[in-house]
């Protein structure tokens, strides 16, 4: 398993009234899954995506990583765990708007002390079919041509889970369908995918969907195991 | 992340917003400017303070009448030296290698239809030489001038460029308050010393100024110039027990008079000139913190700005002491760039004080550093509140950041 998470509990309190955005949810991923959690808004998979990204801890339950128990490390593992573990696609790209592609996917490798990255950063791109692109600033690349960058940046540290937030949410159809053939390419040859949607149709591309509604699971559909 | 790497992610952003970052710089650059220019008019006057010094003529011993005050002397109205005095000591204090008395007021200053006020010394042709003054044309008055209350004057040379102008003035008639005085002699000219111009003077007869111009029966100084063989501090010794026993002080009674030696007015001249320095700069450095400032409230305003970068930079693992550090050498170029230009628009304005004004300015190594490393520190200090909040963003918190 590369992930084991049990009975994750996560509150917030806004203007005194304490929300459970979580309330015991219990998730089990094996390697080289494509996993979708979906749900509507407000439903806590938002949520349960920044825990599973390490970038928030739950207040309640045990969350397992590749074997490491992080419910309770240091905001310094944490940060060095997502560096090496973990790949985040958003629906907003987030790419760095003063650096180019190349440099953009650079950066994770700088983060973990490396010193010539650009090799790695270059082949990446090209993995995701952008070799010619590499000194544009993601101003100067289409919507598609960024969320590639920002996947490229995702795989540079070779992470245990890919996690995209809604990487289509902000693609045209035409497009979105290349970025969710780009990921399906990306879990044939091995890596773990974890996405989180609302669009039934492209939670639906995913072998096993997890529904959540007040922060709980309340339906698995698909069965776990490699895609 | 390797530090080249966070100095040129900084310089980067710097640049990309290079009018505001600018304008941070400004705050640093006029402080340490200032800073730098303030210490130089400092120190440039306290070495033309120490060269006129110097140039009063060596082994000096100043005697005014009043007690000496705990910083120098106090205003001597007191009426107490005689010209009786002087001559007593010349007799019976041993090491006087020669003396001149001296009085002096503001006078009056007339030639044909020009008119200017001076200070008027009277004195004998001794005070010139003691004093190191130097007669450019014409000639000294003689003693016997001076025991006959001789009405002959020796202009400074400012005081003949107001009154004549470029014509000779040797021989010519003046009246000081009132008096004819005919000029025998014009002084070479010695430069400012900042509170009295000796340059813009007229020497006249002690005797003379004494009885027809002012009505005095007291001295207002004695100048003793101690002989190369004896000792200053046995000297004053001297002096001090002749001069009390001609006032018939009591024993016990304080001095009625002071000694003043050349270290004396050295330390003095110096005191005064330090704290003159330490004001300048401690002025400056007032403008050097609110530079700083500015640094802070700019780089507050780019810690919000940039949020969503920093969620970015944390969600692909960039640890909090990473952010730390972009954010405090982004303030540090800022502040350290502000003060290298500053130091260089600093020295530009001591050069240009120089040469425009009558101040003297002397650069020195060690305010360049002391400015150089104080706006490090101001950027490091200032920078600080802002980069922590940026090190302390919750990432979910930051990523969400429109």
């Amino acid at each position: 398993m590369i992930i084991q998470a049990e009975a994750l509990v996560k509150t917030y309190s806004v203007g005194g009234t304490t929300v459970r955005a979580l309330d015991g949810v219990d998730l089990a991923v094996e390697e080289g899954e494509m996993l979708a959690i979906a749900g509507p808004s407000g439903s806590g998979k938002s949520t349960l995506m920044h825990i599973l990204g390490c970038l928030d801890r739950p207040d309640g339950g045990t969350y397992v990583l590749a074997g490491d128990d992080i419910s309770r490390v240091s905001k310094d593992r944490l940060a060095e765990i997502r560096n090496r573990r973990i790949g985040f696609v958003f629906q907003t790209f987030n790419l760095l708007p003063r650096m180019n592609a190349l440099e953009n996917v650079e950066l994770p490798l700088l983060y973990a002390g490396l010193r010539h990255a650009k090799d790695r950063a270059a082949e990446a791109l090209k993995r995701v079919g952008l070799e010619d692109r590499m000194h544009h600033a993601p101003n100067q690349l289409s919507g598609g041509q960024r969320q590639r960058v920002s996947i490229a940046r995702a795989l540079i540290t070779n992470p245990a889970i890919l996690l995209a937030d809604e990487p289509t949410g902000n693609l045209d159809s035409r497009t979105g369908e290349e970025i969710l053939v780009l990921f399906e390419s990306l879990n044939a040859a091995g890596h773990t995918v974890i996405m989180v949607t609302h669009e039934p149709e492209i939670a639906d591309r995913c072998r096993r969907q997890i529904h959540m509604r007040d922060g709980r699971v309340v339906e698995i559909r698909g069965a776990a195991g490699r895609g | 992340m390797l530090f080249w790497t966070i100095v040129k992610v900084g310089l980067k952003s710097l640049v990309a917003n290079s009018l505001r970052s600018f304008l941070a710089m400004l705050g640093i650059i006029i402080g340490v400017a200032a800073v730098i220019s303030m210490l130089a008019l400092g120190a440039g006057a306290q070495k033309q303070v120490m060269e006129r010094l110097t140039a009063m003529g060596t082994n000096l011993l100043v005697i005014r009448p009043g007690q000496s005050g705990f910083h120098g002397v106090m205003s001597g109205t007191q009426e107490t030296l005689t010209v009786e005095d002087a001559q007593a000591l010349l007799k019976e204090a041993p090491g006087i290698r020669r003396l001149a008395p001296a009085v002096g007021s503001i006078a009056q200053i007339k030639y044909m239809a020009q008119n200017t006020r001076a200070r008027v010394t009277g004195t004998t042709a001794t005070y010139l030489s003691i004093r190191d003054f130097q007669v450019e044309k014409g000639r000294v008055f003689s003693d016997s001038e001076v025991e006959s209350m001789g009405r002959v004057a020796i202009l400074g040379p400012v005081t003949v460029e107001n009154l004549f102008g470029i014509s000779d003035p040797l021989g010519e008639t003046i009246k000081l308050n009132g008096i004819n005085f005919t000029v025998i002699g014009v002084l070479k000219a010695k430069g400012d010393q900042g509170w009295f111009n000796p340059d813009d003077q007229v020497i006249v007869p002690y005797t003379t100024a004494m009885q027809q111009l002012f009505g005095l029966d007291h001295v207002a100084e004695i100048d003793v110039q101690v002989a190369d063989e004896a000792d200053v501090t046995a000297l004053q010794a001297a002096i001090t027990k002749v001069l009390r026993k001609r006032h018939r002080t009591q024993t016990g009674m304080p001095d009625d008079f002071n000694i003043r030696n050349q270290a004396d007015m050295i330390e003095t001249a110096n005191q005064f000139t330090r704290t003159f320095t330490i004001l300048l700069g401690g002025i400056a450095s007032i403008s050097l913190l609110v530079g700083g400032i500015g640094i802070m409230n700019i780089m507050l305003v780019t810690v919000t700005e940039r949020t969503r970068e920093i969620g970015i930079r944390k969600a692909i693992g960039a640890k909090e002491r990473s952010i730390l550090m972009q954010f405090l050498v982004e303030a540090v170029i800022i502040s350290g760039l502000g003060g290298l230009i500053g130091v260089a628009l600093g020295l530009a304005a001591a050069v240009a004080i120089k040469h425009f004004s009558d101040f003297n300015t002397v650069m020195e190594g060690s305010s360049i550093l002391l400015a150089l490393s104080f706006s490090a520190v101001v950027g490091i200090f200032f920078g600080w509140y802002p980069a922590l909040r940026a090190a302390r963003l919750d990432p979910v918190e930051a990523l969400r950041y429109e």
